[in-house]
């Protein structure tokens, strides 16, 4: 239980990235939470029970009221804990944060996921460019040490996945998705935001991760 | 604010569109309503949306903003001083974005898919789906509504924006298939709401009429079969 009676879990894997937007989100606000770690091959009666739609992580419970979707989640968690808000005051940039958090979601995430783990080499080319292309918009979209300016706000969490598994994914595929040559600014970025305290206190260890997603890739190439 | 301040890009066809007009007609915003030529796509589309190429865009003062709900929800934090779309609780908040959020990425995708399936079986399939989709939201309207009218309470809100923009594309696809989707016994206090909605002043002069919408779709489905190779 946190410190004033609030009660606030968070059903999580350590894998997923949506996941991670969530923890640092409570994180930068410093908001305790218990984290309950879900094995998604056999999903649990609390899971199921909170997340009955989708059956998936993460899920925020606060004071037993579950929220689903980890933007949506981000949203609830800027409402509700006023300290370090993520969000702008103002209405048009306020706009600009939630659009472009969900052109990650829309443009980046997919692409370059599938660019690595597909078998179809045309596939794989199709989504080396949608990439490319998205990150570029991303690169343009940079104008100062975070999307949020000098600190970091709403899309630099949701950027997470590029910060942190992008690298990740890319080494295991043998790709150049995210390059200090290619897009300096976003690289420049990655490195900022994965130096911030709280950035480094909340990701995954590395390595497990890494051995997680290598085994998934060697199966997808071993079943060619 | 004076009317060329406030310009909307759109369609008359589409539901994303009809929830940017809705939105701005709760708060009484006048506005310009730009009707999208299409092909090919206009400057201004791509100049005010070069990432999606898309409508709606609504343009405030020369500031484009993208996305019907990111509108829907500009628009409810400019015009503060009007009725309130989002809730005022965090929680009902969330819970009004969650359902957003399964509409556009969940149910509409497969009411769409409806009418360009492949075969019975695959038809059946997705109007099972939509139908259990139907069944989730008559009981989130229970639970949201509160015995009032709406899920925004006694006035239309986000989450009636969001899913009443589709009734339109919801009844051409029972007039096309030929199956009742929103029915009266099995999501009755859906069919009451989607009456209410339609009736809504900020609504019924920007709902299309279905006729017009099942001649545009039959047109559509005309060029898609036309322009598929065999």
């Amino acid at each position: 239980m946190a410190a004033n009676g609030e009660e606030v879990k968070l059903l999580g894997v350590a894998a997923s990235t949506f996941v991670c937007r969530v923890q640092l989100g409570l994180n930068l606000k410093g908001v305790e939470y218990k984290f309950v770690e879900q094995d998604l091959e056999n999903k649990s009666e609390e899971l199921l029970k909170y997340n009955p739609i989708h059956k998936k992580v993460p899920v925020l419970v606060h004071n037993e009221r579950p929220i689903s979707e980890s933007l949506v989640i981000l949203e609830y968690i800027d409402d509700t804990w006023k300290v370090n808000p993520f969000l702008p005051s103002e209405p048009y940039q306020r706009a600009m944060a939630r659009f472009w958090a969900k052109f990650i979601d829309d443009k980046v995430l997919l692409a370059s996921w599938t660019s690595v783990f597909t078998n179809d080499e045309k596939e794989r080319e199709k989504n080396i460019r949608e990439s490319d292309e998205a990150l570029k918009f991303l690169e343009d979209e940079l104008k100062g040490k975070f999307f949020g300016g000098e600190e970091i706000a709403f899309v630099d969490i949701a950027a997470v996945y590029i910060a942190f598994w992008v690298p990740l994914i890319q080494d295991i595929g043998g790709l150049q998705l995210l390059t200090n040559e290619k897009f300096p600014k976003l690289y420049n970025w990655s490195q900022e935001f994965l130096n911030h305290p709280i950035v480094k206190e909340t990701m995954p260890p590395r390595d497990p991760l890494f051995a997680f997603f290598k085994a998934r890739y060697d199966n997808l190439i071993a079943s060619k | 604010m004076t009317k060329s301040e406030v310009k909307l890009l759109g369609a008359w066809p589409s539901p994303f569109v009809m929830r940017a007009r809705i939105a701005l007609n709760i708060k009484s915003v006048s506005y310009e309503f730009l009707e999208e030529t299409f092909q090919p796509k206009s400057q201004l589309l791509l100049d005010s949306n070069p990432v999606y190429k898309k409508v709606p865009v609504l343009i405030n003062q020369d500031k484009p903003i993208c996305e019907s709900l990111i509108i829907v929800q500009y628009v409810d934090d400019v015009w503060s001083s009007g009725p309130s779309i989002l809730p005022s609780e965090p929680y009902d908040r969330a819970i009004a974005r969650f359902w957003a959020t399964y509409l556009d990425d969940k149910w509409y995708p497969t009411l769409r898919s409806v009418r360009g399936a492949k075969g019975e079986d695959e038809r059946k399939k997705l109007i099972k789906e939509v139908g259990e989709g139907l069944t989730l939201l008559e009981d989130a309207l229970n639970k949201i509504s509160r015995g009032k009218d709406f899920f925004g309470g006694d006035q239309i809100g986000y989450l009636d924006i969001a899913f009443g923009c589709f009734l339109g594309w919801l009844r051409v696809t029972e007039s096309l298939t030929g199956v009742k989707l929103l029915d009266q016994v099995k999501t009755p206090c859906l069919a009451k709401w989607a009456e209410r909605f339609c009736a809504h002043g900020a609504v019924k002069d920007v709902m299309p009429q279905t006729e017009k919408l099942v001649e545009f779709a039959k047109m559509l489905m005309a060029k898609m079969a036309a322009s598929t190779p065999n």
